[in-house]
């Protein structure tokens, strides 16, 4: 939770233009009054928040506060129950052809990397582009190169997951949901489960993309993180979202007093 | 600096080290030790003479078996009725071919440096049954019919083994997708199918399948006896199959669907390329053990007058012309279903080792 991570200049580590897209004015998600519950509880109580193509959101948060299923709804791992939610003016509902539209453009990257044991690390960068994207294999396999060699490990594309260390295996996830080329990229903690000597080597990865111009939200604690690359940043609690604004903003002059505290006990350490 | 590597200690390597320390460290062991060599050793010794050296092994009648062994004469004059039955002798050539694919099919996934072993193995799985549905009953391509109730032996128990693994690991598996499905109606049958053919004994099932399923089919529909003994043993086999696999499924954490997921990977492709090829290959064990089962079950067709190789050694060892020769027979009737389940169970080990990745957390 320290600033340790991320003392570089975001626009200094990236040099390749790979992104797809540019910082336009167009909003590519719109979250309009969504609402979800599980059972009886409300875990989402009426967001409402839009993203401009190539915006670098960061959401934090106590634990429980509603971030992971917040962007989890984003794809529609989660269903809301209330509201509107856009992405790049699809809009999510029962309809699976739209879900699956929308998880086409919508890259994801987890706590737990969730890479698949039984392929190789090639495999799983290869597996959705040529069985969604319907990519000939020949470009699906440079394409999964480029990436392994953006994230920096493309001497691992023939092990397996399970030999790999934990910072490997979350920069292999990263490059395995950019090889869709999506629009959007989501992230749900991907350092918290890794060693603390890990963490740098996937927070450089994801400042250079951020770099590139890649739409980010992005569910972390990692301030330092947040200061360098976010445009905006969001603080909830109890299913709200409290606060939103410049990390500048955020970070030294915080309106809300919940954002305070929650602030105070995030940086003492 | 490093401290230099040292050689292990003497007396813990070589013959002599093992038995140290496996049979002689205490003189409790030593006791143990000595009782046991001495009960190998007197055991040892008749069987050793039962089975080999006071066995007679040539010869052309009950009368060359004389002496204390065994009389595999018996096995030896009779090995043909165990192998192919009731098979009319001038057309075994097809039985032989059969053997023979099968073999070509599946030695070579014993071998693992084999170039190609997996061909193989997929030929086993699909060309093999189709020669097989054309060859043994004949009946086509100039081929003489051969009548079902003419199979038997040894080829009779690894056609019902075989259809009813075969067909039943499929069926399992789409019962066991169905029994997690969210929707009620295909989850509800899938249950009821299920438990109800679970629920009932193999030796029910082949009854019902041999005597009350003709009363209740419309008349001139008709299967052969065979038939409807392979139908019920596959009905029942991929019930047990679906609660294998379903185990399997239950087991591939819920990360793994949300990633195949947000990748855009729909149902069947998440479950054909993620889910499937993980949960089948940890349920390796349980798929086997279901097989072995299946294929020791097979000898209840008895019950309904087929003759399987137990059905076919039991029934001439009754035969007066020779002394006594039924622990020849039996013994010769485990030997035979132990190679065949040894094997399997060699080559689900072999397996194991080979799709493991290294991923066990």
């Amino acid at each position: 939770m320290t600033e340790h991570n991320t003392a570089q200049n975001p626009e200094g580590v990236c040099t390749a233009p790979v992104g797809l897209t540019k910082r336009t004015d167009k909003t590519i998600i719109r979250v309009a009054d969504m609402h979800k519950w599980y059972g009886n509880f409300h875990v989402l109580k009426g967001l409402n928040l839009e993203v401009k193509e190539g915006e670098r959101i960061v959401i934090c948060g106590p634990s429980g506060s509603g971030k992971s299923t917040f962007i989890r709804c984003i794809n529609r791992l989660e269903e809301h129950q209330r509201g509107q939610i856009m992405v790049d003016d699809v809009e999510l509902t029962d309809d699976v052809k739209q879900i699956d539209t929308v998880r086409k453009e919508v890259g994801m990257v987890f706590q737990h990397f969730n890479l698949f044991p039984h392929l190789t690390v090639l495999e799983n960068c290869c597996l959705a582009p040529l069985w969604v994207r319907k990519v000939p294999k020949r470009e699906a396999l440079a394409t999964a190169m480029e990436y392994l060699d953006r994230v920096k490990i493309p001497e691992q594309a023939d092990k397996y997951p399970g030999q790999l260390s934990g910072g490997q295996q979350q920069r292999v996830a990263i490059a395995r949901a950019l090889c869709m080329k999506p629009k959007i990229m989501l992230f749900d903690e991907p350092t918290s489960a890794l060693d603390p000597e890990m963490i740098k080597e996937v927070l450089d990865v994801m400042i250079e993309l951020a770099g590139s111009g890649m739409t980010m939200i992005c569910v972390t604690h990692e301030m330092g993180f947040a200061k360098t690359v976010a445009d905006r940043v969001i603080f909830m609690d109890q299913g709200e979202i409290v606060e939103l604004a410049p990390p500048e903003e955020f970070f030294s002059n915080p309106k809300e007093a919940r954002t305070k505290q929650f602030l105070n006990q995030i940086l003492q350490h | 600096m490093s401290l230099p590597s040292e050689l292990p200690p003497r007396q813990d390597i070589g013959v002599i080290g093992w038995m140290r320390k496996n049979l002689f460290s205490t003189w409790y062991n030593i006791v143990l030790t000595l009782v046991a060599a001495y009960l190998v050793m007197t055991s040892a010794g008749p069987l050793l003479s039962w089975v080999v050296l006071e066995a007679t092994f040539t010869g052309d009648s009950a009368a060359d078996c004389g002496g204390e062994g065994a009389c595999w004469l018996f096995i030896g004059q009779r090995l043909n009725f165990f192998i192919y039955g009731f098979y009319p002798d001038a057309l075994q050539w097809r039985v032989d071919i059969m053997f023979g694919l099968l073999a070509v099919a599946f030695v070579p996934q014993f071998i693992e440096r084999f170039p190609r072993r997996k061909w193989f193995g997929v030929f086993g799985l699909t060309g093999l049954p189709l020669i097989g549905y054309i060859l043994i009953p004949g009946g086509w391509f100039g081929l003489e019919e051969v009548q079902s109730s003419r199979w038997g032996g040894l080829m009779l128990t690894l056609i019902l083994a075989y259809v009813g693994i075969l067909a039943a690991l499929p069926i399992g598996i789409v019962l066991a997708l169905g029994r997690r499905s969210d929707m009620p109606i295909i989850r509800g049958m899938c249950v009821v199918f299920i438990e109800v053919w679970r629920a009932v004994p193999l030796i029910t099932v082949l009854f019902m399948a041999s005597v009350m399923l003709p009363l209740f089919l419309p008349d001139g529909v008709n299967f052969e006896k065979l038939m409807r003994a392979l139908i019920g043993i596959t009905l029942w086999q991929s019930a047990y199959m679906a609660e294998v696999v379903r185990g399997g499924l239950q087991a591939i954490p819920k990360g793994q669907y949300e990633a195949a997921s947000a990748l855009g990977l729909g149902y069947w492709r998440k479950t054909g390329l993620v889910v499937l090829p993980q949960a089948l290959t940890l349920v390796i064990p349980g798929i086997v053990n279901t097989f072995i089962s299946l294929f020791k079950d097979t000898t209840l067709v008895l019950i309904i007058g087929l003759f399987d190789i137990l059905g076919a050694v039991q029934s001439t060892i009754t035969d007066p012309a020779w002394r006594n020769v039924t622990t020849e027979g039996y013994v010769f009737v485990a030997f035979c279903f132990w190679i065949f389940c040894f094997g399997m169970s060699r080559y689900s080990q072999n397996l194991e080792r080979k799709l493991d990745t290294g991923h066990k957390s």
